[in-house]
């Protein structure tokens, strides 16, 4: 999806401004104790987790690692006492937090969620974090001076009356801080905070969690898929084991010294002294003949506005992965919507090089899927049947693929992903790293020429990573062309053969 | 979509734009309930006029009001026309007879009266929600009509993601088109696919409703505590007023439409 | 020390009828998605394609859609008040946006919110099938029909009212009541509603 362009630029209080004196009373932090914890959904055999032992003493900051869907996430809204015992099959053993159950004292923990967007509750940012407040029961004369002083230390860039639409992912989750923070909380709780951002967007919210730490001395617990910016903040590692306890816990150099290659292997991101370093990038052929181009292209989104893209050129070649990378709003996703055809430009086309008289716009949607493979960012935007294998088939039926040849592609993909297995499944019930493998899939049953992929590494554990880097290698060998946009630095090296910029509705 | 961008687009310090948002809808709600009592060409006009003389102390410029009325103004249109055609009093000179299709002078002056009717009821509405923010009359609900907060705040919340969802809509239509789908003339298909947008667009609100829910119980609400207020929202001089003049203008429309002999009540 | 508490049954005997938060946040947001569907109809759809075919006693059928929150709320929510609240929330969420129409909006969905609600109530809030969805959509499509012949058409004549209102209840009936349930059901595979009693009756994963 597309964000409107954000053009003030993040700029670090120095450490003078840093001390902040904090305008709210702060409580002491408080202990987390998980005794013999385990947890089952109803409608899943398995338990998410189970025989969870962990201490954290008062003040001591944690990071919780272990393979995706391994219940972390499950332990960490236990803690925070979210869990609905209604959606439970079974519940043993006991959460305290500061020497009560979980959930029984919500002044006492404060959580940062995946995905900010969904976690902001006001249009406005100072509406925002005044909520927090609102039902703490705070008199209303001291609402506003906490929440400026709340925005001020976790260095929010705008006033209290900025829209938080208008918000990049970095600074809607340090607005989600702020209004965390607020309220005094004994113990920080957060959830993979930097999954959905980019790389400006990452530092400068855990720089800012370092920040409230370092006024606030709360207890913390994380879990964060890049390990190496959270080490900083962290002096104890956990590790969860899906479905059973903690099966180890010390300090980040004896845990991963002991566990890092069997962590690595399961797919956790393990740094790299302890962890296999970066893949060798994989060059291909060398560009073939241009298949796809886009000349001048321009496009708004509302009349008026500034142009989300402008004059934008960029010629796509067989055999070659190109990589465009930039900051949130700066028209990326715009441009790849553009060159496959989804959107109409405000200026200039994107032609096929095979029917260079009729833009792509233009297009019926039939014969674009058969040229055209798109892998949007959130996989269930691509998901429009109940099961796998019908999901598959869709593309080939609409392009007039003949019956068998599109059954052997579909079978040889399933296979090729890993999905044969979940044939029959309905691709909601999906985990995060088979939906996207399924998504990629679904892009790929015509055999197209061309591949675009919108944030294909977006929150994907390192086992999922590998595999998108060797598919998208092994199709730009095969001789489709391939647009990528990320801001994944490592899967640009890994994997482009030419890199482009796009910044504030240009491309360079 | 552009219209889903910002709802209120008044500037807010005009003297009706500045008002509580209880006594906006008060002032919107008084006429077109009595209006409902009789279908009469007399009553609306009055409130018509009323109404469009106080669009500019509403800080609506008429550009604005135009590109969001539009609608209405057709609506009114095709239903007068409605209601002359399937009204039972086909009295005076027959205008249009077209098979089945019979239009009297009489039967259009009842299509006029019930279109008239329909505007003078919509527009005070109108206006009102150009000059309404939605966090304002969350406010005022719960502060000076005892709504349940959680019943308030919940609903605000979830307005918050309506532009999100907007977006999921449209990029639900490009990846359909992406994997060759597209309604092209075809009407069943056409119903199919909107229904299949449908559903994904549920699918996408129910997941980011759960995460919503769960950030707003980690910020404490609907924690049993007593609430307070960060905005404060009152009810003033100038509030009352405005339902007065409005109760006013009522008055005085029903008084001279019974008065002129117009007034025909619905059920009779 | 732990003390495992295993709890078998996911159904209490008695279910809770106050609304928990993820209940109104549900509601809340389903309300909403209808409603920026419903501004979308109102501002682009219905003046190009629906209009001309409109303002006759067949206008309902196309109209189901317009019914379709209260029941979808309910079956996902199951709480008394759902089937209004959802209702009243989209009607409230168009009127925000499709401002075309003003309150008119916001008094259509509060009456056609009460049809379904009160079939919801005659049934004391425990009856969740197909057959409670049909019911409440054609009480929806009730109060649809009586408000509407009541607002915009008081010219017609007896008999068309009357054909009017039908065409209300069917549309009430089949799109808001059966396609309602489907979605629901559809929505209940995917998994979203695990935390809904709507949800827990598939099979175990």
């Amino acid at each position: 999806m597309v964000r409107p362009a954000v053009r003030t630029p993040n700029v670090r209080p120095t450490d003078h401004e840093r001390r902040v004196r904090l305008a709210w009373p702060v409580a002491p932090p408080a202990p987390i104790e998980v005794r013999g914890w385990g947890w089952r959904y109803a409608g899943r055999r398995a338990w998410a987790c189970r025989g969870v032992d962990l201490r954290i003493e008062p003040g001591e900051r944690v990071l919780l690692v272990g393979p995706s869907g391994g219940g972390k996430s499950t332990l960490l809204h236990g803690i925070a006492g979210l869990l609905d015992r209604e959606a439970a099959a079974e519940v043993e053993g006991q959460i305290l937090v500061g020497g009560q159950p979980a959930g029984t004292d919500r002044s006492l923990v404060g959580m940062l969620f995946q995905d900010p967007e969904s976690a902001l509750m006001m249009a406005r940012a100072g509406d925002d974090v005044a909520f927090g407040l609102e039902n703490a029961g705070v008199p209303t004369g001291e609402i506003w001076p906490r929440v400026d002083a709340a925005l001020d230390l976790v260095g929010f860039p705008y006033g209290g009356n900025r829209s938080t639409a208008a918000l990049s992912g970095g600074e809607q989750q340090r607005l989600a801080l702020a209004g965390t923070v607020v309220r005094g909380p004994s113990v920080l709780i957060l959830d993979e905070p930097t999954a959905n951002l980019d790389p400006l967007g990452t530092t400068t919210v855990l720089d800012a969690v370092d920040r409230v730490l370092a006024e606030t001395g709360s207890t913390l617990l994380m879990v964060e898929h890049h390990v190496q910016a959270a080490l900083q903040l962290v002096n104890r590692v956990a590790v969860l084991e899906p479905g059973g306890g903690i099966i180890d816990d010390g300090s980040p150099n004896a845990v991963f010294g002991r566990r890092g290659a069997d962590l690595a292997k399961a797919g956790v991101w393990v740094p790299v002294p302890w962890g296999p370093p970066p893949p060798t990038p994989r060059r291909g052929p060398g560009p073939g003949p241009a298949v796809l181009e886009g000349r001048a292209l321009g496009a708004r989104y509302t009349s008026g506005a500034a142009p989300a893209l402008e004059d934008a050129n960029i010629t796509l070649h067989r055999g070659e992965a190109v990589a465009v990378t930039g900051p949130n709003g700066s028209g990326k996703s715009t441009l790849a919507l553009l060159l496959a055809g989804l959107l109409t430009p405000s200026s200039g086309e994107a032609t096929l090089h095979a029917d260079p008289s009729r833009p792509l716009h233009r297009w019926r949607a039939r014969e674009l899927c058969r040229r055209i493979g798109v892998v949007f960012q959130d996989p269930e935007h691509q998901f429009l049947t109940s099961r796998v294998d019908t999901e598959l088939m869709i593309a080939p039926r609409q392009a007039g693929v003949p019956a068998e040849a599109a059954v052997r592609r579909c079978d040889e993909l399933l296979q090729r992903l890993g999905l044969d297995r979940l044939s029959a499944a309905n691709p909601f019930t999906l985990s995060g790293g088979e939906k996207r493998r399924l998504s990629v899939a679904t892009a790929l049953t015509t055999t197209p020429d061309v591949v675009v992929l919108d944030e294909p590494t977006f929150g994907q554990d390192a086992r999922t990573w590998a595999e998108l880097v060797q598919l998208c290698a092994d199709l730009r060998d095969g001789g489709s062309a391939l647009l990528v946009i990320t801001h994944d630095e490592p899967f640009v090296s890994a994997l482009a053969d030419r890199r482009m910029n796009a910044d504030e509705g240009r491309l360079s | 979509m552009s219209v889903l961008a910002v709802p209120a687009v008044s500037d807010s310090a005009a003297p009706i734009a500045r008002r509580s948002p209880l006594a906006k809808i008060a002032a919107a709600l008084l006429p077109g309930l009595a209006l409902l009592a009789s279908v009469d060409p007399v009553s609306p006009a009055v409130v018509l006029v009323s109404t469009l003389l106080c669009v500019p102390l509403c800080g609506v410029t008429w550009r604005v009001l135009a590109r969001r009325a539009w609608p209405l103004a057709l609506a009114v249109v095709t239903l007068s026309l409605g209601n002359a055609v399937f009204t039972g009093r086909k009295g005076g000179a027959t205008l249009l007879e077209l098979g089945p299709v019979l239009l009297t002078t009489e039967s259009l002056s009842v299509g006029a009266a019930a279109g008239l009717r329909v505007a003078a009821i919509a527009l005070p509405g109108v206006l009102a929600i150009l000059t309404i923010d939605p966090v304002d009359l969350a406010d005022a609900l719960v502060q000076r009509l005892r709504v349940p907060a959680r019943f308030a705040y919940g609903a605000l919340a979830g307005l918050r993601l309506a532009p999100l969802l907007a977006a999921d809509w449209q990029t639900l239509g490009r990846a359909r088109r992406a994997r060759g789908l597209a309604a092209g003339a075809n009407p069943v298909r056409g119903i199919r696919l909107f229904a299949g947008k449908v559903f994904g667009l549920l699918v996408g609100a129910m997941r980011r409703a759960t995460r919503l829910a769960a950030a707003m119980e980690a910020r404490g609400f609907d924690s049993g505590q007593a609430r307070t207020a960060a905005r404060e929202q009152r009810f003033d001089g100038g509030d009352a007023a405005l339902v007065a003049a409005s109760a006013v203008v009522t008055v005085a429309a029903v008084g001279l439409s019974v008065v002129t002999g117009a007034w025909n009540p619905l059920l009779s | 020390m732990s003390n495992p508490t295993s709890v078998e049954s996911t159904q209490p005997a008695r279910p809770p009828r106050r609304w928990r938060t993820v209940d109104i946040v549900v509601a809340s947001v389903l309300g909403v998605a209808f409603g920026v569907l419903f501004a979308a109809w109102n501002n682009f759809v219905w003046p190009t394609i629906s209009a001309p075919l409109s303002s006759t006693p067949a206008t309902p059928l196309l109209a189901g859609v317009w019914l379709l929150p209260a029941v979808v709320g309910a079956l996902v929510v199951r709480k008394p008040g759902a089937a209004f609240y959802t209702e009243l929330l989209a009607a409230t969420v168009s009127m925000f946006f499709g401002s075309a129409w003003g309150l008119s909006v916001f008094m259509s969905g509060v009456w056609q919110g009460l049809g379904a609600e009160l079939v919801f109530a005659a049934l004391a809030y425990r009856r969740w099938g197909l057959g409670a969805a049909l019911l409440a959509g054609g009480g929806a499509g009730v109060a649809m029909g009586v408000y509407e012949t009541i607002v915009y058409y008081p010219g017609f004549d007896a008999p068309w009212k009357a054909a009017y209102i039908g065409s209300a209840i069917a549309t009430g009936v089949v799109v808001a009541g059966g396609l309602g349930w489907l979605l629901v059901r559809s929505l209940a595979r995917t998994g979203v509603l695990a935390s809904f009693a709507s949800g827990r009756a598939q099979a175990e994963i």
